[in-house]
């Protein structure tokens, strides 16, 4: 008898594990089919109109296309100034080691206190940016009062944040090649853009892909950069889909509403992990074939 | 092999539905706060006679925004420990983050705090889910309120404006007494004499005036010695605090209203020809003369310019120039004067007003005590001590305003009790009172950002009626 239960025993810590991740998440889910909110602190049932007014807001889908020209954006953006760090680190020596440790500091610092820092740096009279392209004719930049410069302030604090964290991963890609394919371009003669087009992109790029699967989805659920540099403004030019969110739950406490955008954000984040995922599956069966 | 198949299955099921039973049960009954009200108020409980030290022993919990009253009530905090034997424990918190700290607390339904620091504009969101405690039956129990609290002795317009019926669109004064008025803020323009002496130029008494005297001072002092200096400050950030302000003020004092109540029906009127052509204005007179990167700009930054010379001129609550013009507060001091700003067409000076207040949670546990709490904070004693001998300016009491020794302290700033005895009766709140006011007034605020960065303000603002008009109608 014991013997017969003990399986069902060893999933108890897997079972309570995955209890803690869905109890929160199934209320959540639960609350948005409701009209909760502090107005209304015992609701009605309303099913699916939560999630039907959001689809029909004019500003989910303003919110819908921010978020994901940010996450694009600064996805792109981190990737190829990450992996170009990475490609100066690994040719580089003494330097190189010094670099790496510097490199690694924007991602020790909390990324509300970074937004705060640029803003500060950004800010048009007395920041630093301006001051320093005062020289170029360039001075009165007002980087976050248009919707553009507000939108691509936001990313370059991101690039500036989380840059490090795509060149480690890519450098720590690099580190593990084999060396036998490269030194047998080498020995045919094999130009560096040849080698790196035909051998090193190919068997670095599971990496690259780890990497942007993370920032990607992390900057479609960005909050704090945004809100600390430009509160979503000018206007709803930067309001992403969990400023939208935070609004709506917390500072106009309509809660149901507000935890239908997080519910639709959540489907948005997980379809294209789902998406990204597959297609490392592939990509790491491709390096596997150019490293044999 | 097939029964144990179907064991495993069948303990899965019942894994799963003991773990979903719970949930379930947590959903049915998981909607924050209860929203059952007592008909009696716990003030009904306090009989005999008055006794200060009627709690003696207690603690009580505060939550408090870091500001210069709030540093003025934390300095005399022993005397009320002394005169009550009630301790007061407190968190202070910057305001950033202090109304969503309150409102996730309020919202729980717990009493981690009895009494806490709010605005008027606050009881419209926290009034109608029973969060606040009504004191109205306090301040009525001779029990428990001290005759010497003399409840006559606020401007009455404080004291009305937290009280409500918590109907949408029905004016303030009637109703529960939500808060009590703790310190205030009348808007008004606040201005460098320095730049105003060597430019030759006046406060000015229109607004046309002061869109024209913001655009010179923009224009010229950086030539006359203020190296960088722009016209006004006003704030600009995409906040519902962007609204209340030298917006609001003007907003008033052009006789125009954010809503139009008919038969308790809220419809927005920021639309209408006369608040597009204000609003339309407004933006230009950012725009020519205002701050750089104005749409990040809070009060923090308004004032800081004024008191660092960045800004000739400041448009807002007369506290946020007060506290750079006390001596050694800033490069400015000495040198900032007060003015009540420009008049509307009809020469109105209606102002809008913010209050700090306090207001006790309606689940506390120690209402009595935090009652005792309150009375004092807003009693004369206290509030006397903290406007002569701390920054506790705007006084909420008649005879705290009156005072001498308060007089005294004033006097050195050019215009500031002037300027307070000039729009004191005229200032009240100005916006119509409504639960979504806070999404109102930060939509309104990314609205004159949208004109500002020159979008249409006709286009701009009947979408943002169109938009509130489903929310508070």
């Amino acid at each position: 008898m014991r013997l017969a239960l003990r399986p069902y025993f060893l999933i108890v810590p897997a079972l309570l594990l995955t209890c803690g991740i869905l109890y929160p998440f199934g209320l959540g889910l639960y609350y948005t089919l409701f009209d909760f909110s502090a107005s209304k602190p015992q609701p009605d049932m309303v099913r699916f109109e939560n999630y039907s007014t959001v689809f029909t807001q004019e500003a989910f889908w303003n919110s819908a296309w921010v978020t994901v020209l940010y996450a694009v954006g600064a996805a792109f953006v981190e990737t190829v100034l990450g992996v170009a760090v990475a490609l100066l680190l690994h040719r580089s020596t003494l330097l190189g080691r010094v670099l790496e440790k510097i490199l690694i500091l924007p991602l020790m610092i909390a990324p509300v206190i970074a937004a705060i820092i640029w803003k500060l740096m950004l800010q048009p009279s007395v920041g630093v940016v301006n001051y320093l392209l005062r020289p170029f004719g360039l001075g009165g930049v007002q980087w976050t009062d248009t919707p553009t410069g507000a939108l691509l302030s936001s990313i370059a604090v991101d690039v500036w944040v989380y840059t490090p964290f795509v060149a480690i991963l890519a450098l720590a890609g690099l580190r593990s090649l084999p060396t036998s394919p490269f030194e047998a371009a080498a020995v045919d003669g094999a130009g560096w853009w040849y080698t790196f087009r035909r051998l090193t992109l190919p068997m670095l790029w599971p990496y690259v892909l780890v990497a942007v699967i993370f920032r990607f989805m992390d900057s479609l659920k960005v909050f704090d950069i945004i809100y600390a540099l430009t509160e979503g403004g000018p206007g709803d030019s930067t309001v992403v889909l969990q400023i939208r969110a935070y609004l709506e739950a917390i500072r106009f406490q309509r809660y149901s509403f507000g935890i239908s955008y997080t519910i639709v954000l959540w489907a948005v984040v997980y379809l294209a992990a789902m998406v990204l995922v597959k297609h490392l599956g592939k990509i790491q069966r491709k390096a596997a074939e150019v490293t044999s | 092999m097939d029964t144990h198949v179907h064991d495993r299955r069948r303990f899965l099921a019942l894994a799963a539905g003991a773990a979903a039973a719970p949930l379930l049960t947590a959903c049915g009954s998981g909607f924050g706060g209860n929203d059952s009200k007592s008909d009696g108020s716990a003030a009904d409980d306090i009989t005999g006679s008055f006794d200060w030290k009627r709690e003696k022993g207690t603690t009580v919990k505060a939550l408090l925004n870091k500001h210069p009253y709030t540093d003025a009530l934390i300095a005399d905090l022993k005397s009320f420990t002394e005169k009550t034997g009630i301790k007061v424990e407190y968190d202070v918190f910057p305001e950033d983050n202090y109304f969503d700290k309150l409102t996730v607390d309020l919202s729980s339904g717990r009493a981690s705090y009895d009494v806490f620091m709010l605005g008027a504009y606050m009881v419209w969101q926290y009034g109608p889910p029973n969060w606040l405690e009504d004191l109205g039956p306090w301040m009525r129990n001779s029990a428990a309120t001290g005759s010497e609290w003399d409840q006559g002795d606020f401007f009455p317009n404080l004291l009305q404006a937290d009280q409500w019926s918590l109907k949408a669109g029905a004016p303030l004064g009637r109703g529960g007494q939500y808060a009590l008025p703790w310190g205030w803020e009348t808007n008004v323009v606040a201005y460098n004499t320095e730049v105003f002496t060597k430019l030759g130029v006046k406060p000015a008494e229109s607004f046309d005036e002061l869109t024209e005297l913001a655009e010179t001072i923009k224009r010229k002092a950086p030539g006359a010695g203020f190296d960088g200096m722009y016209g006004i400050a006003v704030r600009g950030s995409r906040s519902w605090a962007t609204i209340h302000p030298g917006f609001m003020t003007m907003y008033a004092r052009n006789g125009l209203k954010d809503f139009t109540v008919d038969g308790g029906k809220l419809t927005p009127a920021m639309n209408s020809p006369e608040a597009v052509a204000f609003t339309e204005d407004w933006a230009r007179m950012v725009k020519r003369g205002g701050p750089p990167s104005w749409t990040s700009y809070t009060w923090y930054q308004c004032s800081s310019d004024l008191g660092a010379k960045k800004a000739g001129m400041l448009f807002d609550a007369d506290t946020a120039a007060y506290f750079q013009a006390v001596k050694g507060a800033s490069p400015a001091s000495g040198k900032i004067a007060f003015h009540p700003g420009p008049k509307g067409p009809d020469g109105s000076l209606a102002t809008n007003m913010w209050i700090w207040s306090l207001g006790m949670n309606a689940k506390s546990k120690k209402k009595s005590a935090s009652w005792l709490f309150l009375q004092w904070a807003t009693g004369k004693e206290h509030l006397r001590k903290s406007a002569i001998t701390h920054n506790h300016i705007d006084p909420v009491r008649k005879s705290v305003a009156d005072d001498a020794a308060y007089k005294d302290k004033m006097r050195h700033l050019p215009g500031f009790l002037e300027t307070f005895e000039t729009v004191v009766d005229q200032t009240k709140i100005q916006f119509t009172p409504q639960a979504q006011f806070f999404d109102a007034t930060t939509s309104w605020a990314a609205a004159l950002q949208e004109i500002y960065g020159g979008q249409g303000a006709k286009s701009v603002l009947d979408g943002l009626a169109d938009d509130l008009a489903d929310k508070v109608g």
